[in-house]
């Protein structure tokens, strides 16, 4: 039979995106490190700022460099194309700004990154953009608490830190039905474990810092349009102005007649990354394409050692409920084995039995693992959510966020597992005593 | 802009601008299970330099209403129509794989509405295989996959995408899912019934430019050999690309065709 000539996943997280180097031949992708590019003459240049031509102009529109990972990150998550930004952070304003303006609503999991949740409960509203936050588990809340102004559907492949898995198939069915786009951040569980698209997500967004890099050194987001939604659908017709009416400020450029596919990218290109200027640095963008280059052994390494800590501490007197899908006992485990058959990742959250004074002790007994803000590096990190990353939410918000005083979580790295079991022995037994 | 022909509803993309009747006009003509968005850049540059570009949204594709036109002659007629419907008196015509043909076939009809035509990964007789057709026929979505795959040479197939961040087999396949059921059948059928294209060909009088790809499995660039010799001394521009050459070679694609137009 006659099969489909494509490249498969590990093959594209080497090459997607990029060639060896025309001008030098070097095969591993330069930095190009110019803050702008040389027209060949004036006609050339006209028509790369009125989009006639492809190509670079300014590093903050585009860089040769940062497309090689738009390109790939684009490739990994079967999209139509993708923009790098300065931060996941950054990604996602961009998502938002450029579909929503002042008097539009977003329903969202309430079981948020605490950075996000900032961005919606309290700087989005300032700008006159509000949040309604669900049970990401209630689709019959995510359905009510749809608006006539709702623009945007948005919730975690894998919340934090409670790794509530998000029912993207019913949650996009759910979108789809109100005219309305679902927004997915994908940083847990990367392309690798899960690819949102297929399942119906429209937008993709990535905290390129965490597993996608590996490494822990730089901060990046990349924002990635699965080129599916149809902007001037008839459900949709009329609510995103931005991509369907002429915009002034470039033109008078109708974006979705412009492209079929890729209205949204160009929007959040041309005006976007134009005018908020969250843009990747091209040595940030080099650096990640390091990490992914190794990102589905990595990947794998990580979700193995992940069992075998989550093995090890099931086990413990000391260790109470710990949320990680793949366990029976997890309330998504039917639907992680569904959407997530690779494995559920290497962050997770368990409930230490103790004391405040305990948990401390816990934390400050290890030696491997690195007390910080963080997930998805290569070497182990632990940090306790409720005076940390979620500090600003009330006691209310925490727990319906599932998250207790006594809250632990982990991003396991690809260390030996027997020293990191090693390392966790000796601080439970440091906490119990 | 929208035009009626019939009782369809045709979509014309014009770069944002209106047509006017002093400037020469360039109508594209895009490729089974596309639309006028193939052209974005192309189009977009013509419309910006001082031509009417009326790139077209063919029966059944993209914004245009009515149902897929069953044969090339058909689609020939169908966009001398157009032209009548637009108050465009002459007009050069580009067309890529079915376009190609749509767009030879329209100019041998006829020849006192054409000024130009420039062909785009033709081929004479265009062969279908049957692994697609059969795939078409079923609205399968491995013949979407066999048409990127076969559209896209070996580098392309990997990205170097000149759009900064796009994934090129990416927006090229999510483009074909867009085609409503059974409309990749009807674009096939019509390329592989397609059997006066070596007469047309003879009988045009125009300037003709033919652009094929070296590295082009859809229509290899040897099936268009004998549409070349049939055509009364062409320009012919081989690229080092695949069937999706305006996305591979945006730039080259407008070179050659601002060199011919």
């Amino acid at each position: 039979m006659t099969k489909p000539r494509t490249h498969r996943f590990d093959t594209l997280s080497l090459h997607a995106g990029s060639r060896p180097d025309p001008a030098t031949g070097a095969r591993a992708t330069p930095i190009y490190q110019s803050a702008s590019f040389v027209f060949p003459d004036s006609d050339h240049a006209a028509a790369l700022f009125n989009m006639e031509r492809a190509g670079h102009v300014y590093s903050r529109i585009s860089n040769p460099t940062c497309a090689v990972l738009e390109e790939r990150i684009a490739a990994l998550e079967g999209g139509v194309g993708a923009i790098a930004t300065a931060s996941g952070q950054a990604a996602l304003h961009l998502a938002i700004a450029t579909l929503l303006g002042a008097g539009a609503h977003i329903v969202a999991s309430r079981a948020l990154y605490g950075g996000s949740h900032n961005l919606l409960d309290y700087t989005l509203p300032r700008f006159g953009i509000t949040t309604t936050f669900v049970d990401p588990r209630d689709v019959g809340a995510w359905r009510g608490a749809i608006r006539p102004e709702t623009r945007l559907l948005f919730g975690e492949t894998l919340g934090n830190p409670g790794l509530d898995v998000l029912d993207i198939p019913r949650i996009a069915t759910l979108a789809h039905e109100h005219g309305l786009p679902l927004l997915v951040d994908s940083t847990f569980t990367t392309p690798w474990l899960l690819r949102p698209f297929e399942h119906g997500a429209d937008l993709v967004f990535h905290s390129a810092t965490k597993f996608l890099s590996g490494h822990g050194v730089v901060i990046g987001g990349v924002l990635v349009d699965s080129g599916a939604f149809d902007w001037d659908a008839p459900k949709s017709r009329g609510r995103f102005p931005t991509l369907t009416e002429p915009y002034h400020g470039f033109h008078d450029m109708v974006f979705s007649e412009e492209s079929t596919t890729a209205a949204f990218l160009l929007r959040a290109r041309r005006e976007g990354i134009r005018d908020f200027g969250a843009c990747m640095a091209p040595a940030t963008a080099w650096q990640i394409l390091q990490g992914i280059e190794t990102l589905p052994v990595r990947m794998q390494r990580h979700v193995d050692n992940t069992r075998r800590i989550v093995a090890f501490l099931s086990g413990q007197p000391l260790v109470g409920a710990i949320g990680y899908p793949e366990l029976a006992q997890h309330p998504d485990h039917a639907l992680a084995q569904r959407l997530l058959p690779r494995g559920c990742g290497a962050v997770f959250s368990f409930d230490l039995r103790a004391t405040r004074e305990q948990g401390r002790r816990f934390i400050e007994s290890l030696r491997l693992f690195s007390h910080l803000a963080n997930v998805g590096d290569a070497k182990s990190l632990v940090i306790h959510p409720a005076s940390t990353t979620h500090f600003r939410m009330s006691a209310d918000d925490l727990a319906r966020a599932g998250i207790g005083e006594g809250t632990i979580r982990l991003s396991i790295g690809l260390e030996d597992p027997d020293d990191l079991i090693e390392d966790l022995s000796r601080a439970l037994y440091a906490a119990g005593k | 802009m929208r035009l009626a022909v019939g009782t369809d509803e045709v979509y014309l993309y014009t770069g944002a601008r209106a047509l006017a009747p002093s400037r020469a006009s360039i109508v594209f003509v895009h490729g089974a299970a596309n639309d006028h968005s193939v052209w974005s850049l192309q189009s977009r540059y013509f419309a910006h330099h001082g031509r009417n570009v009326l790139a077209v949204d063919l029966p059944g594709h993209g914004r245009s209403t009515g149902a897929p036109l069953e044969s090339v002659e058909a689609i020939a007629q169908w966009l001398v129509r157009v032209l009548d419907a637009a108050g465009v008196e002459r007009a050069s015509l580009v067309g890529h794989s079915l376009g190609s043909l749509a767009v030879l076939e329209a100019a041998a009809r006829a020849p006192a509405r054409v000024d130009r035509i420039a062909l785009l990964g033709p081929a004479v007789p265009m062969a279908v295989s049957e692994a697609l057709m059969d795939a078409a026929r079923r609205d399968d979505h491995v013949a979407y996959e066999l048409i990127v795959g076969w559209s896209h040479s070996a580098a392309g197939q990997l990205g170097g995408n000149p759009v900064p961040g796009m994934w090129m087999t990416g927006t090229a396949l999510r483009l074909m899912e867009r085609t409503r059921p059974g409309g990749l059948a009807v674009d096939l059928g019509a390329c592989a019934s397609y059997a006066n294209g070596l007469d047309a060909a003879r009988a045009l009088r125009c300037p003709a430019l033919v652009v094929t790809g070296s590295r082009d499995l859809m229509a290899p660039a040897k099936s268009a050999e004998a549409l070349i010799g049939a055509l009364n001394g062409p320009r012919v521009v081989t690229l080092a690309c695949g069937h999706a050459m305006m996305a591979e070679q945006p730039d080259e694609v407008l070179d050659a065709l601002r060199a011919f137009l």
